[in-house]
């Protein structure tokens, strides 16, 4: 028995949100007295899987099947699924990205396992009981989870664990390989087309977003946002009036019906804070609001609030951000 | 071209979530419930697709006789038929297992729903029921052609950028935004919608996986913190030194 951790590469690095995966996994071997493996799949370097060992990782098994680089559903299913029972996995940890959610709810019906998503804290293991608390209602509730099944397969919501790297040591790393066949790869996209990322930052990576809404008057204005998230190293993005107005596109819209995301910091410019708007951003762990309406419901839910004009405010911003 | 949609009850985005004193129960009490907005994309794009290739969309929920009201309004913006699975759904394999058992009575081409419901959040639903029938699950796909009779073609978010993919019939997608625009039914609509066909079945067994129980809010935020306009810079200084997100 083990707890197995889903390792994704990016373009030859860990994945910031696997680390945390496997800080996770690695917390709950300990718990259960065992160890932590990891599968390793994906674009990531042999030497960069070693180093899991600080993440409290003692073993990586690699597939280093090229054909793996894009995500195909089917053949990573095989590939975990493979390392699960080689490794008799009795808890598969995931990392809540749109590849960890695509692969826990096959993986949860082909293992017979019981499956939560969107976990925000370790989990509570007494005797044969192993409750986890995930988020619902879209960051208005926390819900406690028992896991029943024999296989429990966690998805960890990202920016909710601490990256560990107390734990020294490297990991050893062993070549895995599934024979995997073309059929495999049948459903492997056609094209893969990547984002220009504002500041070289992926937004559903990102710890700090700097985020605009309609109060920036036009694209145009939209330096400002993205020269104060370069200042920061944050990943921009934008409300949905932004969106559909094609002032940018659809990936940075943030809420209810865009993407969630739970950085360490939001910075929200000209953004009223609908309601609709803050279940996308309200896990958020500091959020500062940056609004010319005192009345501006979002300064309810903020941390940090200035009201006044963003053309003057964003600019000093910038300044003081340089100066760091 | 046969299409299924699954759709799900939810609180409106704007209801206050409250639970039953002892924690472990939802408190629908002065909620109001709507089609799960994920699950609007898919319906209107299914009609879409109807509406241009011919066809039927059957739409399909798990859960109590109060989710009917939400069933006619997706019979009102445009579905021919529902079916719904008489049950309280009570966690996403359970409801899998549902759709699942629908699904091979009366072979769809296409099978789609949204990415997530807004009450669980849970994103499970449409891999697991992709899982149990032996299908391609496309999620999230934001883009869904038609290339012939055999043939989509989707666009499927991933981190940091998109992925474009063909696949045969039939097939799982979850709709997320801007898959298409969600329709108010009209009148014509509502009223068709009356005597459209909605079956009550009884759902078939299932053991669940997982136990709700019990839920909990976050702790309020301490109150906001005003900076004045003239010393905006005081802010950075504040989020490294204060907060220590900097």
């Amino acid at each position: 028995m083990s707890v197995l951790v889903l390792v994704e590469g990016f373009n030859g690095e860990i994945k910031k949100s696997s680390l945390e995966a496997a800080s996770y996994g690695s917390q709950v071997a300990t718990t259960l007295g065992t160890e932590a493996t990891a599968i390793a799949i994906g674009d990531v370097q042999e030497s960069a899987l070693a180093a899991l060992g600080a993440q409290g990782i003692r073993k990586v098994l690699f597939d280093d099947d090229a054909r793996l680089h894009n995500f195909v559903a089917e053949a990573y299913l095989k590939v975990i699924a493979q390392a699960a029972s080689q490794e008799s996995a009795k808890v598969i940890i995931f990392s809540n990205t749109n590849i960890g959610a695509a692969l826990g709810s096959r993986l949860a019906v082909r293992l017979n396992g019981s499956l939560a998503t969107n976990v925000t804290e370790l989990p509570v293991i007494a005797g044969d009981t192993f409750t986890v608390k995930r988020g619902v209602f879209s960051g208005k509730a926390f819900a406690d989870v028992n896991l029943t099944g024999d296989v429990k397969i966690v998805a960890v919501k990202k920016n909710s664990t601490e990256v560990r790297s107390d734990a020294g040591g490297s990991a050893t790393v062993e070549k895995f390989s599934t024979g995997l066949t073309d059929a495999d790869f049948a459903a492997a996209p056609k094209e893969t087309v990547m984002q220009e990322t504002g500041g070289g930052v992926l937004l559903p990576e990102a710890e700090i977003v700097v985020s605009g809404g309609r109060g920036l008057k036009g694209p145009e204005n939209w330096h400002l946002v993205e020269d104060l998230a370069k200042a920061l190293g944050a990943a921009t993005a934008c409300s949905k009036p932004v969106s559909d107005l094609d002032w940018r596109p659809h990936h940075e819209h943030v809420g209810q019906t865009g993407i969630t995301i739970s950085p360490n910091l939001y910075i929200a410019i000209g953004i009223s804070g609908a309601i609709q708007h803050l279940a996308g951003v309200n896990s958020s762990k500091v959020i500062v609001v940056i609004n010319k309406d005192p009345e501006a419901p979002f300064f309810k839910a903020a941390d940090y609030g200035i009201v006044g004009d963003a053309f003057e405010i964003v600019p000093q911003l910038i300044e003081a951000a340089k100066a760091l | 071209m046969k299409i299924l949609v699954c759709i799900s009850n939810v609180p409106d985005t704007t209801s206050k979530i409250n639970f039953t004193p002892d924690g472990k129960t939802f408190d629908k009490n002065g909620v109001q419930f709507v089609i799960n907005p994920w699950d609007e994309y898919a319906l209107t794009r299914a009609i879409e697709l109807k509406e241009a290739k011919g066809g039927t969309v059957t739409v399909l929920n798990v859960g109590e006789a109060d989710a009917e009201a939400n069933i006619r309004k997706a019979l009102a913006i445009g579905a021919d038929d529902a079916i719904r699975v008489n049950a309280f759904p009570k966690d996403a394999l359970f409801v899998a297992q549902q759709i699942a058992a629908i699904a091979k009575e009366n072979s769809y081409d296409l099978i789609l729903m949204g990415k997530e419901s807004i009450d669980f959040n849970g994103s499970q639903v449409h891999g697991m029921v992709g899982e149990l029938l032996g299908l391609p699950v496309i999620f999230p796909a934001f883009k869904l052609d038609l290339l012939d009779d055999t043939t989509a073609r989707l666009e499927r978010e991933i981190e940091g950028g998109k992925e474009v993919l063909e696949v045969k019939l039939p097939f799982v997608a979850s709709a997320q935004q801007p898959m298409s625009e969600p329709r108010i039914p009209n009148m014509r609509g509502i009223m068709t919608a009356r005597t459209k066909p909605l079956k009550v079945v009884e759902p078939s067994g299932s053991e669940p996986k997982t136990e709700y129980a019990s839920f909990s809010k976050p702790e309020k935020k301490s109150g906001v913190r005003m900076i004045e306009a003239e010393n905006a810079g005081e802010l950075i200084s504040l989020l490294r030194n204060e907060a220590k997100v900097l």
